[in-house]
Formats: structure tokens, sequence, C-alpha cells
């Protein structure tokens, strides 16, 4: 049993910062930036939590995990115990616990942040989640009796991993088909190293695959195969589409075509995935300027701008028309980039890349912004200055202004009812699509939100899909072959 | 996982490959292509399928040695396994035209290969006009004249055919035999761009194949992408084949020029660790 505390005497522990790695050493690195707490640290901060009986941060938690029973069990230091209690509703603890906004989730309705800082819930989540890592042996759930049934996943993003590991449990034949040569979505080419490891990634997809799920690496549904033909030729009983939002946005500025202009995936593909930041020991190069500026100031934006700065750019400006507080990047980011040195220039719009003769990008021309009053969003618009433009001196842009879905799919799937985005319209409690057998879920239903809100629609279509084939589908298509 | 099923030298620095591959081979479409990787720390790179047998499972691709991947793909030995995922980009819109005139300039006849065939089989009268800087250097010739009814050929130092550039062929073509009804031009872009600047005044419709550096080659990353008309489109997925009248060939240029160094730089480092493993296998002998 943890300490016997008050709640006065709880609320008097301060919070406890997540240890990390001195900006001035971490922006020439691309090693974990948030180093993690200590067992102490961890049941320390664990008291901090009241235990509510009526617990607002579950409410906050877009899969529910049960928090403060996880936390308690922290508190008693029994780790494994926790972590089984955050298994039950979030698959992929290690990766949420580095990247999920806990500022606008679980911890902004904690009741101790209405006067003090929140408990740290996914730092502590985080903790618990990297024992497993560190070679806790964690029982796993015994996969129920097979089912006969095949279902196909597309995209392999955290939408469709935390489908495959349900479907695997309730005794579904899972294939994943992935377009790229390695699995994980964003978590492995859109997010850096810095923030989320790949050897985490690496680590939840091999379990995945000792739970019996087949992983199909540059498979590109649509060209390679269609969702028609997985169903009717490949002899899957349901499809589930998770191919994410991946298609990049360019702002229609002059000069957005010159050498030297990214979009912010190119950018990020060719460091993360390819591994670029290691070139010529990896193939793919990446050509970066000493001057960059990054167009945007979400999440995306963040990991661009500190990535700029670990290749070495000695002046990395980020342009953002709205103001701080409007930033769309998790706080943590934000701060993290302030204290590596980014140049941040707020209510400051791009209207121009400049270039030389050779196309080559030389600077960009950008002109400031007022808020006005609040648009359709809630949010006050930027209202342009007359008169204000000015020129910055720059050799690389990096454009990371949001992302749509990629029309490979959707467009190759007759009957596939979208939006007038061009994202999958779906039943929200069963997932399914306008398709019956068809279900989609994460970024390309939602548009880019973030990893829990995917995994968690992956889990909830694993319960649509494991309805619809045990009420709906009859007999798997693989035994109606061979007993027609 | 792919398997390289066997390579040939068809000309220096060209060779030709079977690559193992059935679900690509059983989707393939003239004018398609695959995205290869030869193993981890390498590059993902775009390759035209020159060829496909459905029933075998195999496709043929046809590649120029120019930089250190496609240098070291010459050293792969059959059974070696890569990553090919495709088959890629819009496949060729094919009709029967009337007279169809293929134009191809160096690597660039292996993707002309599957559209001259296609074009034939749809009943177009096919004139091909090949070319390269030297006799060796026209490759295909007797794939292409299978696929063709007519062939005239150039090079630049007059070793075989007409000395001369594909451009001044298919003008005196033109003049000699009127217009045609289209126009496929493949090669190096100021190739296509000489060509497409010839055809524009006649208003002749030309295809061109662009060659652009791609990374995914699925419309993700935007790396790929080029001006057409006052549009940027991307070539991994709204191409490879655009209206060559609309195509901003000058900036296709530059952005193909976009890593020169670091290519020359992976290049001169292969080369020189190439050496000296030749040199030290050589003294073990
Ligand atoms: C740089 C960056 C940083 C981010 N940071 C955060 C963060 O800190 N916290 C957070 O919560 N969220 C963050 N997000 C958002 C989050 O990553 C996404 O919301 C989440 O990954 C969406 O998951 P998904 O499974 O829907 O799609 P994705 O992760 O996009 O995965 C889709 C997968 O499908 C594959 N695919 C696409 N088309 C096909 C096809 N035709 N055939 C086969 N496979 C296909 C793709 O290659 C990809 O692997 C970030 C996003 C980016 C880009
Ligand atoms: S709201 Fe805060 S204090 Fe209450 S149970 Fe959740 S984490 Fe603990
Ligand atoms: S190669 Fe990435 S979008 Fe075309």
């Amino acid at each position: 049993m943890g300490r016997d505390l008050k709640p006065a005497e709880r609320l008097k522990i301060p919070r406890h910062p997540m240890p990390a790695q001195d900006p001035v050493v971490r922006r020439s690195n691309f090693n974990e930036v948030a180093l993690g707490y200590t067992p102490e640290m961890a049941m320390e901060e664990a008291e901090r939590c009241l235990q509510c009986k009526k617990p607002q941060c579950v409410e906050g938690c877009p899969v529910g995990i049960d928090i403060p029973a996880f936390i308690e069990a922290v508190a008693d230091g029994e780790f494994l115990k926790a972590l089984e209690i955050i298994k039950q509703k979030n698959t992929l603890p290690a990766i949420c616990g580095r990247v999920c906004p806990q500022e606008d989730q679980c911890e902004q309705v904690c009741v101790v942040a209405k006067k003090h800082q929140p408990v740290a819930i996914g730092r502590l989540e985080r903790f618990v989640a990297d024992i497993e890592l560190a070679g806790g042996e964690v029982s796993m759930p015994e996969p129920a009796r097979p089912s006969g049934f095949k279902v196909a996943i597309v995209g392999s993003g955290p939408a469709g991993l935390a489908c495959a590991a349900e479907l695997a449990r309730m005794g579904h034949q899972v294939t994943i088909f992935e377009a790229l040569h390695k699995p994980g979505g964003v978590l492995v080419y859109g997010i850096p190293e810095f923030r989320l490891p790949k050897d985490i990634v690496q680590y939840e997809i091999d379990n995945l695959k000792k739970m019996g799920v087949e992983v199909r690496c540059n498979f590109v549904v649509g060209k390679t195969a269609s969702v028609k033909e997985l169903m009717e030729e490949w002899g899957y009983d349901a499809v589930f589409i998770g191919t994410g939002a991946g298609l990049p946005y360019f702002m229609g500025i002059p000069g957005e075509n010159f050498i030297g202009v990214y979009s912010a995936n190119e950018f990020l593909t060719r460091v993360n995935l390819m591994k670029a930041f290691a070139f010529p020991e990896y193939d793919t190069p990446v050509a970066l300027g000493n001057r960059v500026a990054v167009v945007g100031s979400g999440n995306v934006a963040m990991d661009c701008l500190r990535t700029a700065l670990r290749l070495g750019s000695e002046h990395v400006v980020c342009l953002y028309r709205r103001t701080r507080a409007e930033s769309p990047a998790r706080l943590e980011e934000l701060e993290h980039a302030e204290e590596e040195g980014v140049d941040f220039r707020w209510l400051t719009s791009p209207v121009e890349i400049l270039g030389n003769d050779d196309g080559v990008v030389t600077g960009v021309r950008v002109i400031k912004m007022e808020l006005g009053e609040p648009d359709s969003s809630g949010r006050r618009r930027p209202i342009p200055i007359e008169g204000s433009e000015y020129e910055i001196e720059v050799d690389t842009v990096v454009m990371a202004i949001g992302q749509g879905p990629n029309p490979l799919v959707t467009q190759t799937t007759e009957g596939l009812e979208l939006n007038r985005w061009g994202n999958i319209v779906v039943d929200e409690t069963t997932m399914m699509t306008s398709i019956p057998g068809v279900f989609a879920g994460g970024d390309i239903v939602t548009g880019a939100a973030t990893v829990i809100l995917a995994m968690g629609a992956g889990k909830t279509a694993a319960v649509g899909i494991d309805g619809y084939l045990r009420q709906t589908a009859g007999q798997p298509r693989a035994t109606a072959a061979a007993t027609a | 996982m792919a398997r390289l099923i066997s390579k040939e030298t068809i000309a220096p620095a060209f060779t030709r490959y079977v690559v193992h591959v059935p679900e690509v081979a059983r989707k393939h479409r003239a004018g398609q292509f695959v995205m290869v990787l030869l193993h981890d720390h390498g590059e993902r790179i775009p390759l035209t399928i020159a060829d496909s047998d459905a029933e075998e499972g195999t496709i043929t691709l046809i590649v120029q040695e120019v930089g250190k991947t496609t240098m070291e793909m010459a050293l792969l030995e059959p059974g070696a396994e890569i990553e090919v995922a495709g088959p890629l980009g819009t496949p060729t819109h094919v009709e029967n035209w009337g007279t169809c005139v293929c134009v191809g300039g160096g690597a660039g006849i292996a993707p002309l290969l599957p559209i001259a065939r296609a074009m034939k089989e749809a009943g177009n009268h096919v004139i091909s006009i090949l070319g390269g800087r030297t006799e060796e250097l026209v490759i295909l010739r007797p794939e292409m004249e299978a696929a063709s009814h007519e062939m005239i050929y150039t090079t630049d130092d007059g070793s075989f055919g007409k000395k001369g550039f594909v451009t001044t062929a298919l003008a005196e073509l033109i003049e000699e035999r009127g217009r045609p009804d289209v126009v496929i031009a493949i090669g190096p872009a100021i190739m296509m761009k000489a060509v497409s600047d010839m055809t524009r005044p006649l208003e002749i419709p030309t295809i061109v194949s662009l060659n652009s550096i791609m990374i995914d080659g699925t419309g993700m990353c935007g790396g790929c992408r080029i001006t057409i008309g006052a549009e940027t489109k991307f070539v991994c997925v709204d191409g490879p084949e655009f209206d060559g009248h609309a195509v901003d060939f000058d900036l296709l240029m530059k952005r193909q020029r976009m890593f020169v160094r670091q290519e020359e730089e992976a290049r001169r480092r292969f080369e020189e660790l190439h050496r000296c493993r030749a040199m030290e296998s050589a003294e073990v002998k």
C-alpha cells in the first residue's frame, strides 16, 4: 500500500517535472528529449492523485483508461498491475504516454488542476509502459479460439495497429497491408526519434506479429489490389481502412515549387523514415540550408523546426499567422522548441517564396497579421496589415500547414461515401462505411487528429467488425469457397 | 519481398532485371512504375516497368547505372531479395489515335516500350524514332521493332542511323509525311522539351513521361511535384504522363538537380569503396 496521506498532504506534493536532456546538448542530437521518471518520482507523483470517486480524468481520456486505479497501483509500487489496467483500454501506452496531448485531455480536467498543477498522468503512463519495454513480463491476454474469419487492415498507423491487435485477440486472422516498406504510419515516418524512439514502435509491431498478425509492406491498396479485390479475390471477410491523412497541403503562393521548399511530410519522411540525418551512411539525402523557415505552428511544425535545428541549421524561424495562444501544438512541444532556440514570428504569414535564376530559394516575403473577429472555428481570424510586408532571408522553407486524406483508396473504392473534404463517412458506433463489411477509422475519417483518437477508433472498429462477422457475414469466405 | 530472377547487361551501363513480384505483375499496365528499395540503408527509387508476365509473376526493369543506387543494383545476384511496391502511377491512356509517333531517347526507351506495344495493339500505326549518343546506347531495338510498324534511328555521333537528334528526325518526318495524330516522347527532360516545343505550334497532341525525384510514390510527400499549366501536380499519382505542351520543363530540370551535390558524393563514395573492394579481392586471388 502507498502511504496513507490526507488530501491536503497530497496536494502539498509538487508536480514532478520531467527529467529532460539539456536544451543546449539536445539541440544537436536525435536522442529522446524526455528521459522519464525514476520509480521514486513516479510513486511520489502517484501520491498526488486524490482517488476521486467520480474521476474527471477518465471522462477526459478518449479511450476511458481507469486512471485512478492505475495510479493507485503505481503508488503501491505495483507497476505491472498498473500496466495491465492501462492495457485494458490502451493498446499502445508507451507511445501514447509520449505523444498524447494530456493537457487537453485527462490532465486538463483533473480536479487537482483547479488549484494546483494536475497529476502528471501522461508521465505516469509512460513510466509504467517503459517497465514492459525494459523487459518486465506482462501477461498477454489469451487469444480467443480461431474464428475462421479473415480481416484486412489497410494502413499500419495507430488506427490500423490497434484494430489489428483487438481483432487478433478476438480470434480473427488479420493481415495488415502497408504502402511503405516499414509499418507504423506517422509514428515512423512523421514523429521524430527525439520524441518517440522508433524501437518502441517496432516493439509494438513485433508484439502484434507474436499474436499472429501478418504484416505485408510495399502493398499499396488501390494499386496493388483494390478493397473490392481484397474481399472478392483475396478472401477477406471484412476490411478496415486506416490510411490516415497523408496528403500534404501547400499554400498556393508564388515560388512554392522552388528548390528548397519541402512539405513537412517530405522533410520528415526523408529524415525519420529514410534516416537522411545519417547521410551518407543512409542513401537518402536532405538538403538543408543554414536558415530555415517553417510555416505553421502545430505539432508537425514543431517537429520540423526541432529537426532542422538538430540537422545543424543555425537560424530556424517559425511563421504562424495567429499568436502563441492559438498555436495548435502541444504546450510541451512549443516550450521545448522555444528552449532550443527557435525564432517564433507570431502573427506573420508568408505571401511569396523568393528564389534566384536557378530556382533555388533565397528568402520568403511575409506580411504581418492582426486578429479580427472570431471565425467559424471560434478562433479570431487573422487579417493582414497593409503595408507591413518584409523579407526574411532563408534557404529552406518547410510547409507544415496541414494534411488531407490521400485519395488512393477512396477513389478506387466504388460506393464509398465521403464527406466534402474527402474523408470517409462512417457509422460512429460500428465504424462501418457505406459498404457492408468495409470499416474505417483514424485520420482518414476525422481529418488530421491525434494518435489516441486514431487508436480508439481502431478499437471501436474492431468491435464493430467482430459484431458484423459473427452476426451478418455468415460463413467465412475461405470456408464457403472450400465447401462450395 | 520481391526476388531477383535474372539480370543481363544489354548495353554499357544498362541492365535488364527480371523480378518476381506476382501482385505487381498481375496488375501492371503500360505507363506504370514501381518504387524499389535495395536494403535497409537504401533510398527508394522509381523504376518504370518495361514489361510484365502475369503468369510467371514477373516484371522486367531496364535500368541505367547513373547513381549510387543503380550502380549498387547492378551488383545484385539472382536470388537477391529487394523491396518493390507497385504498380504505381496512372496507366497510359491508350486509344486508337491513328498514327502514333513514339520518340525515345537514351534510358527513355525503356518506359516507351510498353506504351508503343499498347498503342500498336490498340490499332495505331506506330512509327518509332529512337536516339542515343552512340550505337550501343540505342537500347531495346529488337523489342521496339516488334512493337512498331516503322523505325527511325538517330545517333549523336552518326555511328548508327541518321546523325543528329531525334527532334531533327521528327521534324523531317512531319515535313515528309504530314502531321501525326499523337506524339509520345520519353527521354531526358531537355529532349521532351524540344519535342513539345516543336509540336505545340502544329497542335499535335504530345504525351511525355516525367522522371522527377520521388520518395514514397503514393502522393504522400509532394517531393515529385511539378507545374503543369497553372497547377501543381504530383508526378507519382497524377502522372507520370502529362500533356507535354503544359509542362514547365525548366522547373522540372531544376528540381531534378535538387540533390546533385549529395548524389555526386554518394556516387563517389560508392565507387571508391567498390574500387577498394575489387582491389582487395584481386589481391586475395
Ligand atoms: C509530424 C507529426 C507529428 C504528430 N504529433 C502528434 C502528437 O504529438 N500527438 C498526437 O496525438 N498526434 C500527433 N500527430 C497526429 C497523429 O500522428 C495522427 O493523428 C495519427 O497517426 C493518425 O493515425 P492513423 O492510423 O489514422 O493514420 P497514419 O498514422 O497516418 O497511418 C496511415 C498508414 O496508412 C498507410 N497507407 C496510406 N495509404 C495506403 C494505401 N493505399 N495502402 C496501404 N497503406 C496505405 C500509410 O503509409 C500509413 O502508414 C502527428 C502527426 C504528424 C504528421
Ligand atoms: S481527476 Fe486527478 S485526482 Fe482525480 S482521480 Fe483523476 S488523476 Fe486522480
Ligand atoms: S513521390 Fe511523394 S508524393 Fe510523389
